[in-house]
């Protein structure tokens, strides 16, 4: 009786997302927190030329804060009640778990952004148009599923008992530094700062690409083992 | 899974003792070497010196990096999961650790001296942070408690997918910092017209610390065997004990 | 030794935090029966069941289940199994008809058995319809039972299946347990409920400080 790995994405997916709709934890929580880190950036940092200056890096510092939120909170939803247990009983592809878990925090953390980058542009004063846009867009595809895949995948190590989830920072963040090296440098073509041009910044999300493949990979090859007892 | 009866006499062997005395030799000359016989740098005078620690110690950073990861895909790999290379992968990790930890100050100092900064965003440097970060991580990972064999699942795949992840840390680094285009150079070691001596003395430190951290491992994978062992028999006596309430 | 056993277990021990858990375990079941595991608090039973959903390693001694060695391979098991834990694995901000849904599409179960299955649960269209967070504990079992049941496993475990749950509702998993057995699965329940499970079983194990007392 075992089902496609896809099947079992989908059916992952769609019921984190429906969970989320129904507690709306990142609504009420997570957005409002970034929205405040957003703001008090600009309360540390006290110099409009500057904000607008290091606004990608500030739109993504933030989205990595958010990142360790919305991590745990979708392991919370498995260990409350011992889902994840009984996932793993029922002999469950943990690949699609991975997947479904993966394709769930993708959506939630584009969401995120999405508020982020607004409020960038409100608050920090960045522009982005035309071929920055694009670039902007495809950058913002490829660094999430990058996230999402290291964020399922450390989370479910650290999903749980025994004070384990205080190691998902250490273990994700230096994970994490490329995304955020490359995203920056991307971003910050798309809003021309400091004089970049658009074209500047396709490298960086060639590597944002080639990270979400790796880690995709990986992460359908290791999930099961980090998550098993 | 007997347990060890006899006294304690130390984990060394024959063939360790003999490469700790290799390395022992090795690393007396590059002290003495390293501070008296060489000559100084035409531009960065004494402060040269710190490049005799810096330079291998890097150089065993990176090797332990690479001997725990090759050490975690032979365990993941082999049908019998051989214990042997679980600890190989532990004790380099922890052996690693501490020559990260030794580059970094060594080159945090030396940029002082030379440089003003304690600090530059170097790519080999910064790499090393992130290796040094990624690896205490990793003994997290393997301090998480159960069995032997639970542990080295676990932490096995966390080694490879730091395998993964730091070329990728790596590459970010160098694309990032080459945009930053800087006409001098961007770590203390590019510019220095190594005489003979000094030459011979770097070799021989890289040789020396080689040695020294292939001893470190052995021992420290030694230790963790009986540390394992001992839990074993931990465990042995706890079911006897358990045994024996019933029997009561 | 035959291994038409569904269990079979020879001094088995299960280790939890550096605690035998099972000290030495050796208990054989058979295909069909519904077996009775009691004993005090700590005894082990939990560990027992989890130990043969393949959820804990099995460290030392023979492990065999529904001809699988757990002490080789612990994951192939897992999909001829079903175990209802203390906990009962449900997400509170779904319905009992979407926890059920989403169990029966990870398992591959078809839209009629996962119907049937909340009708042997005696679970209506109106209860069907609320979220899991505002059930009283014996509905959120009896949710956690129409999840187990739609999986048709052939070993069930069941852990204190009874507990926080009225007369009536210890009625229907008697009911259900006994239709399962007809069916053709081996039940093994961890019970506190000694009368009402004795009535139940076919057979009584005993299990003490990891190891198995007597079994009748």
């Amino acid at each position: 009786m075992s089902m496609s790995t896809s099947r079992i994405a989908r059916a992952v997916a769609a019921k984190d997302l429906r969970i989320e709709l129904r507690s709306r934890v990142v609504t009420n929580q997570v957005l409002p927190f970034s929205g405040l880190v957003m703001i008090m950036f600009a309360f540390a940092l006290d110099n409009d030329d500057v904000l607008q200056r290091v606004a990608g890096g500030l739109v993504w510092l933030a989205t990595l804060f958010s990142l360790f939120i919305l991590v745990q909170r979708t392991f919370a939803v498995e260990t409350n009640d011992g889902a994840l247990d009984s996932l793993r009983v029922a002999g469950v592809n943990p690949q699609g778990i991975f997947m479904g878990k993966a394709v769930a925090l993708f959506v939630q953390l584009l969401v995120l952004e999405a508020m982020l980058f607004i409020a960038a542009i409100v608050l920090y004063r960045v522009n982005v148009n035309g071929s920055g846009l694009v670039l902007l867009v495809t950058c913002v595809l490829c660094a999430t599923a990058g996230l999402a895949f290291v964020g399922t995948l450390y989370g479910g190590l650290t999903a749980g008992a025994r004070g384990r989830e205080t190691l998902l920072p250490l273990l994700l963040l230096p994970v994490v530094a490329p995304v955020l090296i490359c995203a920056t440098r991307a971003t910050e073509s798309a809003f021309r700062s400091g004089g970049l041009t658009v074209g500047e910044g396709w490298p960086w999300v060639a590597v944002l690409a080639v990270f979400a493949a790796v880690f995709g990979l990986g992460g359908l090859l290791s999930f099961s083992s980090l998550i098993e007892e | 899974m007997s347990s060890e009866t006899q006294s304690f006499k130390g984990v060394g062997t024959p063939t360790t003792r003999m490469y700790g005395l290799m390395a022992v030799i090795a690393l007396g000359w590059v002290f003495l070497g390293g501070l008296f016989f060489t000559p100084e740098d035409a531009v960065q005078g004494d402060a040269v010196r710190i490049m005799y620690v810096h330079v291998p110690t890097a150089w065993v950073a990176y090797l332990a990096f690479i001997v725990t990861g090759i050490a975690s895909a032979c365990w993941l790999i082999g049908k019998k999961h051989s214990m042997g290379f679980d600890r190989v992968a532990g004790a380099s990790a922890e052996v690693g650790v501490l020559f990260m930890a030794m580059t970094l100050l060594s080159g945090s100092l030396w940029g002082r001296i030379t440089w003003g900064t304690f600090w530059v965003w170097d790519p080999r440097l910064t790499t090393t942070a992130f290796l040094f970060v990624t690896y205490l991580g990793y003994l997290a990972v393997r301090g998480l408690g159960g069995t032997a064999e639970q542990r080295a699942r676990r932490s096995s795949v966390i080694a490879l997918l730091a395998v993964l992840e730091i070329p990728l840390v790596h590459f970010s680094v160098v694309l990032w910092r080459s945009l930053h285009q800087r006409a001098t150079v961007l770590s203390p070691d590019g510019d220095i017209k190594m005489d003979g001596l000094m030459l011979f003395t770097l070799l021989f430190g890289v040789f020396g610390f080689t040695v020294l951290f292939a001893w470190l491992v052995s021992h420290r994978q030694r230790i963790i065997a009986m540390q394992d062992a001992q839990q074993i028999n931990a465990l042995d006596a706890a079911v006897t004990e358990r045994l024996k309430e019933v029997q009561a | 030794m035959s291994t038409d056993s569904v269990i079979n277990f020879v001094d088995a021990v299960v280790v939890y935090n550096g605690y035998p858990a099972l000290a030495g375990v050796t208990l054989r079941v058979e295909r069909n029966e519904i077996v009775l595991l009691q004993g005090p608090n700590g005894a082990g039973k939990s560990t027992l069941l989890r130990a043969c959903a393949g959820l804990m390693p099995v460290i030392r001694g023979t492990a065999n289940v529904l001809g699988y060695d757990l002490t080789v391979d612990r994951e192939s098991v897992r999909e001829r199994v079903g175990l209802l834990g203390h906990q009962n694995g449900l997400f509170g901000e779904l319905t009992i008809a979407e926890n059920v849904a989403f169990w029966s599409t990870v398992v591959g179960a078809s839209v009629e058995e996962r119907n049937s299955a909340m009708e042997r649960m005696a679970i209506d269209g109106k209860l069907a319809g609320r979220r899991v967070s505002e059930l009283s504990a014996g509905q959120k079992r009896r949710c956690a039972l129409a999840c187990l049941v739609v999986r048709r496993a052939e070993l069930w475990l069941l852990d204190e299946p009874h507990a926080g749950l009225d007369a009536k509702g210890r009625d229907e998993i008697d009911r259900i347990v006994k239709e399962a057995a007809a069916s053709g699965a081996t039940i093994v329940v961890a019970s506190h409920e000694i009368e009402r499970a004795q009535q139940l079983a076919t057979r009584t194990i005993s299990l003490v400080a990891g190891q198995v007392r007597d079994s009748q």
